[in-house]
């Protein structure tokens, strides 16, 4: 369960580190949202992880700390892969922005805003992406009503 | 009543019905509103193999103004429904509609949020193809289906506004 990349991740946030864990070849590391921004820039500048290939959210009602920031990283010039977790409480479910490490953490960081409604500290431009203007709620939250439909214009019957 | 009224034969109804029909059903400018993976099967209908060409559909008019049939071919959700009813509001009577697939005809299996379960609850449905998506012989089928519903119409039918 040791490698030398979660080793190296170890060792320079020993405080942040919450987990960490790899499966057959996968290396998790589970991290505090307050380290997040600065283990990211490290994780580029100094290990080499030019690429932002995912980023996403999954809500784990009732669990709290209810919502988990999953981060997807390559590194092409190592051929390597690393996925960051951070756990994010539904009370105050704000995450500083990856923009400023990765450009592409934008859409994906709107695209979290608008499915589970977590904000990013610092985003340029933290507007829904997918839903329309007008819409209320966060529709992949746990609690987001099945059944429930938001129409723009009357329907028919 | 109708046309006898204005030409003075009762006999002539049908035939004007018939002959006004006849051009239609075989002219029809279809708006394709392709919005999912329904398409490709749509564009299968209209290259050589299935060849709508056959049955004179097979003149897509990206102007709505213009168009007779509108196609709605793929998912339609609810940030996309006012634009559809635009889409057929623009359209000039007479016009039809056929739904293309299981999304647009009852949201399939996206029984979520975003999707509306079933187009004609924006606009007014006259020909449903199911499948997912459909085969072409199915949208054929379905042609043949809307060419024999315009020949039973009466030229008075449809309200010129
Ligand atoms: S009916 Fe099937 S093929 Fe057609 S748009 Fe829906 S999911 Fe795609």
């Amino acid at each position: 369960m040791n490698s030398y990349l979660l080793g190296t991740f170890r060792a320079k946030f020993p405080d942040a580190t919450l987990e960490t864990h790899a499966f057959r070849g996968d290396e998790t590391v589970t991290i505090k949202k307050e380290a997040l921004a600065l283990a990211a820039a490290w994780l580029r500048d100094d290990l080499g992880f030019d690429f932002l290939m995912d980023l996403t959210a999954v809500d784990y009602l009732p669990r709290e700390p209810r919502f988990e920031l999953v981060c997807h990283l390559y590194s092409s010039k190592h051929n390597y892969r690393l996925r960051l977790k951070c756990p994010v409480g539904a009370e105050d479910p704000q995450v500083d922005s990856l923009t400023g490490v990765w450009s592409g953490a934008n859409w994906f960081e709107r695209e979290v805003y608008d499915m589970f409604g977590l904000k990013f500290r610092g985003h340029p431009d933290l507007r829904r992406i997918l839903m329309y203007d007008g819409f209320e709620g966060y529709p992949l939250r746990k609690d987001y009503p099945l059944k429930k439909r938001q129409p723009r214009i009357a329907h028919r019957d | 009543m109708g046309l006898e009224t204005v030409f003075g034969h009762s006999y002539l109804t049908t035939r004007l019905d018939e002959a006004v029909n006849w051009g239609r059903k075989y002219s029809f400018f279809q708006y394709p509103f392709v919005t999912a993976c329904c398409g490709m099967e749509f564009m299968s209908v209209w290259a050589s193999t299935y060849d709508i060409a056959r049955f004179g559909a097979e003149y897509p008019r990206f102007s709505p103004r213009q168009a007779d049939v509108l196609f709605v071919v793929g998912t339609v959700n609810e940030k996309l429904a006012p634009v559809l009813k635009r889409v057929y509001d623009q359209m000039c009577e007479p016009k039809w509609v056929v739904s293309f697939g299981v999304c647009a005809t009852s949201g399939g299996f996206y029984d979520n949020y975003a999707t509306v379960q079933g187009i004609d609850k924006i606009i007014p449905v006259d020909i449903y193809i199911p499948g997912c998506p459909p085969r072409p012989e199915a949208v054929l089928d379905a042609l043949v289906k809307l060419q024999e519903k315009v020949a039973r119409e009466s030229v008075l039918d449809r309200k010129y506004k």
